[in-house]
């Protein structure tokens, strides 16, 4: 079997309007499994209302927030979420740019991944503010007094760099989305063709507008690369610029963004095997992409491992006593059984994509990513947490595991995600009809190529024997000796 | 003379293409290659060479808004931080290039992105009416061809459209 047929990530046989059907289908008749994790999404999503609305009663205290550990689990979810939303960036634009044509079924739902991560993670620094109603204080807006935000500081970094974020990622998942609007527009009933219609902006598919859209989509992935590598560098100069023991460190940006890709991958790898369950989308989401977004996971693994090796070798051979000493207690101090479970999940499981089998069995990938995910959990909390207990004073030594109104929190946020990631997949396509379209087109076209080719091939091969059967002087004088 | 708009639908881009080699051949007359508009449900890159290069300038604005970004950045940073010149700074400058080039940084994507998407809707005439002109079947599988036509040739461009495999024809006065 030909390399090409081999790695078939899509059967290019699929008729166009079977795409179209079937895209649409899914989207109005999902399994059950899709409704009861959505009954699960709002439970956890009322558990973190409650808690947060009790914490504005009675203050940050209720959540155990004092000094040292001013910001704590809040932050460290945050950055988590932060990392999410790289996936699409790197799924969509990276990918998009180098041409990697098995990104096309799946790059919709991860860039709606990145939009709906950025909400998520926005929440957590109002949240551990205490006092919401403040926040437009971090807004530049022109006040009587001539006060203005500190703009030397990352925080205030971190505040346009994710709005920035958020806009160019939410209107690049619109652009794209712009070609299947246009498609349901056609093919659907009731609200959904008024919705559709209006979204759609009157696409027609004509040539002008293919090019432009192209060149557009170029673009805007030209923008979101270095927007999200930026994001987050200055999520992590929240904690490089100051002098705390464990945070000042040069290579946070990398670790930063190996950590995002990585956390993004496997989020990905959850999600692909519960759309594909949910929405039936097994002939779109194949297993031969399951693999290869594995195989880009645990690529990423191994960056983010040796990001690792080198954050600690630089600790120790740096000779810093605070530094050191934090390394120390991080491994053999209180906090040394998430230290050690953080380096299992994150740098020793993703080995077990190492074998095929376990890449293309659904369940398994499905726990295997939620394995990772929880180590890339793991490793926020490890960023975070260790610094502020055990920093430069010892007389403010103080082991912190959080309080059931900040887990409650921090629980809840995975049920908003959750909500805001359900209704998208339930109203717009969680699968690009048009890239698929495109896919199958180009896939037979290789395919017939590489048949007409072997035709060739074999017709040259049949002339010469019947012309007499001529053989190569070379591997004639070969075999004759 | 009063003009009309063609649509011819074709079963795939093969035959589109055929139509298009052959107005491009001249075989037709009182049409051009440069009056063929190719509605199709995916893009296809032989579609440009076909139709002749047709110029895409939406980055110029990319590069104007870019541009305008990283100025409006610097200006906007430094009038506000130089309301603290009479103030005391403790030794640090007042107007800190360094870190006001993260920002500047940001909003340069920030209007680069924003007057890309702009660019793309006015560039492709998105926001406008559809006009009559349209089968809902170039959104599944079949690809259309749009000619604007005088009353003496319509006839002969529809018999031409008909001789070369059109599914479908439909027509609109201009």
């Amino acid at each position: 079997m030909s390399q090409v047929i081999q790695d078939k990530i899509i059967d290019e046989k699929l008729e166009w309007s079977r795409i179209n059907s079937d895209v649409i289908a899914s989207m109005q008749a999902p399994r059950k499994a899709y409704w009861i994790t959505f009954a699960v999404c709002v439970s956890m999503l009322a558990c973190a209302i409650a808690a947060e609305m009790y914490q504005y009663k009675m203050g940050l205290g209720a959540a155990a927030l004092n000094n040292p550990h001013m910001w704590d689990m809040y932050i460290a979810t945050f950055v988590f979420w932060i990392g999410m939303s790289h996936a699409g960036t790197l799924l969509s634009a990276i990918l998009h740019i180098i041409h990697a044509q098995w990104r096309k079924p799946i790059y919709r739902f991860a860039e709606a991944m990145t939009t709906f991560s950025l909400m998520t993670a926005g929440f957590f620094p109002m949240i551990h503010l205490g006092r919401v109603w403040n926040l437009y204080w971090v807004l530049p807006y022109v006040s009587d007094r001539g006060i203005w935000p500190n703009f030397r500081s990352p925080l205030v970094w971190d505040a346009f760099a994710i709005s920035t974020y958020l806009s160019a990622s939410a209107l690049f998942l619109f652009i794209g989305l712009i070609p299947d609007m246009a498609i349901l527009r056609d093919h659907t009933t009731g609200w959904r063709k008024k919705l559709y219609g209006i979204l759609c902006l009157g696409w027609r598919g004509d040539d002008r507008q293919w090019r432009n859209f192209r060149r557009t989509y170029m673009l805007m992935a030209c923008f979101l690369i270095p927007l999200a590598i930026s994001v987050h560098s200055i999520v992590s100069s929240d904690f490089a610029m100051s002098i705390m023991p464990g945070w000042h460190i040069t290579t946070f940006p990398p670790y930063f963004v190996a950590g995002a890709l990585y956390s993004g991958c496997a989020a990905i790898m959850t999600l692909f095997v519960c759309l594909r369950y949910f929405f039936r989308m097994e002939a779109y989401m194949t297993t031969n992409i399951m693999e290869k977004t594995c195989k880009l996971t645990f690529a990423i693994a191994m960056v983010w491992s040796y990001l690792n090796l080198v954050e600690f070798a630089a600790t120790w051979y740096g000779h810093n006593l605070y530094d050191k000493e934090l390394l120390l207690q991080k491994a053999y101090g209180p906090y040394a059984p998430i230290f050690w479970a953080m380096l299992f999940c994150g740098s020793v499981v993703p080995f077990a994509l190492c074998f095929q089998k376990l890449r293309r069995h659904m369940p398994s990938v499905f726990v295997l990513s939620i394995v990772l995910q929880l180590g890339m959990y793991l490793e926020r909390w490890m960023i975070v947490a260790p610094t502020l207990s055990l920093a430069h004073q010892p007389h403010q030594w103080d082991i912190l595991w959080g309080s059931v109104i900040q887990w409650a929190i921090v629980f809840g946020s995975f049920g908003w995600f959750g909500i805001l990631f359900l209704i998208f997949v339930k109203v717009f396509p969680c699968v690009s009809m048009y890239e698929v379209k495109e896919l199958c087109f180009h896939l037979k076209h290789e395919i017939e190529e590489e048949e007409l080719e072997k035709k060739h091939a074999q017709q040259k091969a049949g002339v010469r024997q019947q012309s007499g059967g001529t053989v190569p002087s070379g591997s004639a004088g070969l075999e004759g000796a | 003379m009063s003009k009309h708009r063609l649509l011819a639908m074709f079963k795939d881009f093969d035959d589109a293409f055929v139509v298009v080699d052959k107005i491009k051949a001249k075989s037709v007359s009182g049409v051009a290659v440069e009056d063929i508009n190719m509605m199709s449900p995916i893009e296809h890159p032989e579609i440009d060479e076909k139709l002749g290069h047709r110029p895409v300038n939406i980055q110029y604005f990319t590069l104007m808004g870019a541009i305008f970004g990283i100025t409006f950045g610097f200006f906007f940073l430094t009038s506000a931080q130089a309301s603290f010149f009479l103030q005391p700074q403790g030794g640090k400058p007042v107007v800190p290039l360094p870190t006001n080039f993260v920002l500047m940084y940001e909003m340069l994507i920030f209007f680069g992105i924003w007057t890309t998407v702009f660019a793309f809707l006015g560039m492709s005439k998105l926001l406008r009416p559809r006009g009559t002109l349209y089968s809902e079947k170039l959104t599944v599988d079949e690809i259309g061809i749009v000619l604007e036509v005088d009353d003496d040739n319509l006839d002969s461009v529809k018999d031409f459209f008909k001789s070369n495999k059109a599914l479908e024809i439909r027509e609109e006065k201009v």
